[in-house]
C-alpha cells in the first residue's frame, strides 16, 4: 500500500517539548562537561522562533537534540507527542527522516546529484512512495524556491544562495511539522540571506510548519513570531 | 536521469558516489583488472600445461592397477618358546592369478567412480625370429577394452591394432632389431617354455626408446595360454573418471577387495608432487593478487568514508538508516570488484589469444592446448566482486557508525 505523502500535523499537540533537558559531553570522564542545563521548552505548530546567543551557548547542541541527531543525558523530548527518549537509533532515524527537515549554515547538498535530485533523495531514501510523486513533489518545491532553469544543474555548480534554496526545498519535501535551520543566512550575501529567510517564512506561513531558526542576525530575529535566547546552556524565562 | 525509476536508493547513490570520484573509480578498477586478468591468465595456463603433462602421462597407462596382494611371511608363536627367528626372509613374489577375478572386476566396474576396468595378463617372454632373439615384455589384453584405457590405434605406425588370436603387436624398436614388419610370423616363448606362431599385426610406437624395444600385446585367451594362467587374470587396469581422485578410489578397492591398488599419483609420485606444487604456488598468487585486490579496494573506500563524511552526516540527518549507508559502501565495493574483474576477464582472454598466436611449435601447432574455461572466468568473476563486499566491509561500518552531528560538523 502506498504511504501519504503527507505527515499529519497534531495541532493540539507541541511540536516540540523539552523538559528538564541537560546534555554532558565525555559522561563519566575528568574532562566532563554540561552544555545544556535543564532546559524547558515548546514550539507549537505554524510558531517560527528564533534561536538566538552567544557561541559556545549550547544553541547547535539544542538543535541537534531536538533534530534527534543526539540525545539528552538527562529529561523528555517529546516530538509530535512520541516520547523520543526511549526510541532506539532505527526509530528515531525514522521519526527524523518523516518529521523533521534541516538546513544547515552550509548547504550541505550532496555534490554528486542535480538540484531536484538533491530535494528527491529524502524521500527516495525513505522508500514506499512512488517515484511519479516524489518527483512532482520536488518539482513543485524547487519551482517555488525559483530554481525550475536549474533544475538539472549539479548542485556543486550553483551560487551559495542558489544551494541554500535547493536545502530548503529538500528540507520540505516530506512536509515536515518542524524545521529546524542552523545559521541558514550566514554565509550568504544580505540580498539571499533576505530571500531565504522569505522562503522559511512563507513555508511557515503557508504548511503550518514549526521553524526554530538559529541566526545571530538581530534584524532576522526581529520578524520571527519569537526569540528563544541560549544563554550558557539555559533558556532564561 | 531521475532517482527513484526502477533503482533501490542505496543503488543509487553508490553508483552515483562512484561516479563522480571517476579518477579515484577507473585507477582502482584497473587496478582490480590487472590483478584478475593476471589470476585468469596464469590459471588457464597453469591448467593448460598441467592437462597437457597428465594427458601425456596417461595415454600410456591405467589410473589404477590391480595386482594380487603381495605374499607375507606367516611367523609362527607359540609353537616352540625356544625357536627365535633373528631374521625373516622375505618371500618370493610368484607371478599368480588375481582370485575371482570376474567377480572382481564386475564390483569394480559397479563403482561410479570407474570409467573402465580391463582384466590383462602380463609376464615375461622372448620372442625369436631365426637366430635372433629379444626379450620381451608380453600384455595379453581385451583389446576392446584396452584401447579404452591406453588407445594402441592412434599408437599404430605401420599396420592396424588387430589382436585375433594368433596376432600380436610390437614396438617399432624390436620390429627394427628382429629385420620385421606388419605380416612376418615371431615365435613367442614364454618363460614357462611354452611357445606359439604369431603374425604381425601391428607395429606400435609407444613414445618411449625403452618401451618400443620390450613390448608385445597379444589377446587374452591367447596371452593366459602363453604365460600359464589358463582362465586367469594377473592384473586389472582401471581408468577413473577424475584422474585426480584416483588414489582415494584406489584405497577404497584397496579395501573392498583385499588387491594391491597402485594409483597413477602412487606410481608417479615424483612427477604428481611437482603438478601439486605448480597448483599450490599458483594458489598462492591468486591468494596474494585477491588480497592485494581487497586491499586496493578498501583503501579507496575509506579514503572515500573520510571525504563523504559530511555527506553521509547529511544523509542521516534526512532519515537515512545507518544499515541503508553501509549498503551505498557496500555496494561501492561490489561494484569495483564487478566492474575491474570484468575488465579482468576480457584482458586475460585477450593475453591468452595473444599467447597462443605467439608460442606455437616448429610446424605451427600451439605447444600445448590452452581452452578458455567460462566456468573458471565466472568464478574469478564472483570472487572478484566478493572480495570488493568483502573489502567494503571495515569501510561501510565505519561510515554506518559516524555521528552525523561529528560529520556534519567535519
Amino acid at each position: 500500500m502506498e504511504k501519504p505523502l503527507t505527515t499529519p500535523l497534531a495541532s493540539d499537540k507541541a511540536v516540540v517539548r523539552l523538559i528538564n533537558v541537560h546534555k554532558s559531553f565525555n559522561v563519566g570522564q575528568p574532562t566532563e562537561v554540561e552544555v545544556l542545563h535543564g532546559i524547558d521548552l515548546q514550539l507549537h505548530t505554524g510558531e517560527f522562533a528564533a534561536v538566538m546567543g552567544p557561541s559556545g551557548s549550547g544553541k547547535s547542541t539544542l538543535l541537534n537534540i531536538v533534530g534527534l541527531l543526539d540525545r539528552p543525558t538527562q529529561g523528555q523530548l517529546q516530538i509530535n507527542g512520541v516520547e523520543t527518549t526511549t526510541l532506539d537509533d532505527k526509530a528515531l532515524t525514522e521519526l527524523r527522516g518523516r518529521s523533521i527537515g534541516f538546513v544547515f549554515q552550509y548547504h550541505h547538498l550532496i555534490g554528486a546529484f542535480s538540484a531536484l535530485e538533491n530535494v528527491m533523495l529524502p524521500m527516495v531514501g525513505l522508500q514506499g512512495y512512488p517515484t511519479a510523486a516524489i518527483e512532482q513533489r520536488a518539482l513543485a518545491l524547487i519551482e517555488s524556491v525559483g530554481l525550475l532553469k536549474w533544475r538539472d544543474t549539479p548542485a556543486s555548480r550553483l551560487s551559495g544562495g542558489q544551494q541554500q534554496r535547493v536545502a530548503v526545498a529538500r528540507a520540505l519535501i516530506m512536509q515536515p511539522a518542524l524545521l529546524l535551520a542552523d545559521e541558514p543566512t550566514g554565509n550568504l550575501d544580505t540580498k539571499s540571506a533576505d530571500a531565504v529567510f522569505e522562503l522559511f517564512r512563507q513555508v511557515n506561513r503557508e504548511h503550518g510548519t514549526a521553524v526554530l531558526f538559529v541566526t545571530h542576525n538581530p534584524q532576522l530575529a526581529s520578524r520571527c513570531d519569537r526569540t528563544i535566547e541560549v544563554i550558557d546552556g539555559l533558556v532564561p524565562g | 536521469m531521475l532517482l527513484g525509476r526502477l533503482q533501490p536508493f542505496e543503488w543509487i547513490v553508490a553508483s552515483r558516489f562512484l561516479r563522480e570520484g571517476r579518477m579515484q573509480s577507473l585507477f582502482i578498477m584497473l587496478g582490480v583488472a590487472i590483478g584478475v586478468a593476471v589470476i585468469v591468465f596464469m590459471s588457464a595456463l597453469l591448467q593448460g600445461l598441467q592437462s597437457n603433462l597428465v594427458r601425456r602421462v596417461l595415454t600410456a597407462q591405467p589410473h589404477i592397477q590391480l595386482l594380487p596382494p603381495k605374499e607375507q611371511v606367516r611367523v609362527q608363536h607359540g609353537v616352540d618358546e625356544a625357536l627365535h627367528a633373528d631374521r625373516i626372509q622375505a618371500p618370493l613374489q610368484r607371478l599368480k592369478s588375481i582370485d575371482q577375478w570376474q567377480s572382481v572386476l564386475g564390483s569394480v566396474r559397479a563403482m561410479p567412480e570407474v570409467r573402465v576396468a580391463s582384466p590383462a595378463v602380463s609376464g615375461s617372454a622372448f620372442i625369436m625370429r631365426g637366430a635372433a632373439s629379444r626379450a620381451l615384455s608380453l600384455m595379453a589384453v581385451d583389446l576392446a577394452l584396452y584401447q579404452q584405457i591406453v588407445n594402441l590405434s592412434e599408437k599404430t605406425v605401420a599396420g592396424r591394432a588387430r589382436l585375433d588370436a594368433n596376432d600380436i603387436l610390437i614396438g617399432t624398436e624390436l620390429a627394427a632389431d628382429l629385420g620385421v614388419g606388419v605380416g612376418d610370423k615371431l615365435l613367442v616363448q614364454s618363460a614357462t617354455g611354452a611357445s606359439n606362431y604369431f603374425l604381425i599385426s601391428g607395429i606400435l610406437d609407444l613414445g618411449n626408446k625403452s618401451a618400443n624395444q620390450r613390448s608385445g600385446f597379444v589377446a587374452l585367451h591367447s596371452g593366459q595360454s602363453l604365460l600359464g594362467y589358463p582362465g586367469g587374470v594377473t592384473g586389472i587396469d582401471v581408468t577413473v573418471h577424475d584422474v585426480y581422485a584416483a588414489d582415494e578410489v584406489a584405497a577404497r578397492i584397496e579395501a573392498n577387495t583385499h588387491l594391491q591398488a597402485d594409483s597413477w599419483i602412487k606410481t608417479n609420485a615424483q612427477f604428481f608432487s611437482a603438478i601439486r606444487s605448480q597448483s599450490t604456488a599458483n594458489t598462492a598468487i591468486r591468494f596474494f593478487v585477491g588480497l592485494s585486490v581487497a586491499f586496493g579496494i578498501a583503501s579507496v573506500l575509506v579514503v572515500s568514508v573520510v571525504q563523504r563524511s559530511k555527506e553521509i552526516g547529511i544523509l542521516r540527518a534526512m532519515g537515512i538508516s545507518r544499515s541503508q549507508v553501509m549498503r551505498v559502501f557496500l555496494l561501492q565495493g561490489g561494484l569495483l570488484g564487478l566492474g575491474g574483474s570484468t575488465v579482468g576477464c576480457a584482458l586475460g582472454v585477450l593475453a591468452l589469444h595473444i599467447w597462443l598466436q605467439m608460442a606455437r611449435a616448429p610446424d605451427g601447432t600451439p605447444m600445448f592446448p590452452v581452452t578458455i574455461d567460462v566456468v573458471m572466468l565466472a568464478q574469478a568473476l564472483t570472487l572478484a566482486t566478493l572480495t570488493g563486499l568483502l573489502a567494503a566491509l571495515a569501510p561501510a561500518l565505519r561510515a554506518a557508525r559516524l555521528d552525523p552531528v561529528v560529520a556534519i560538523r567535519g
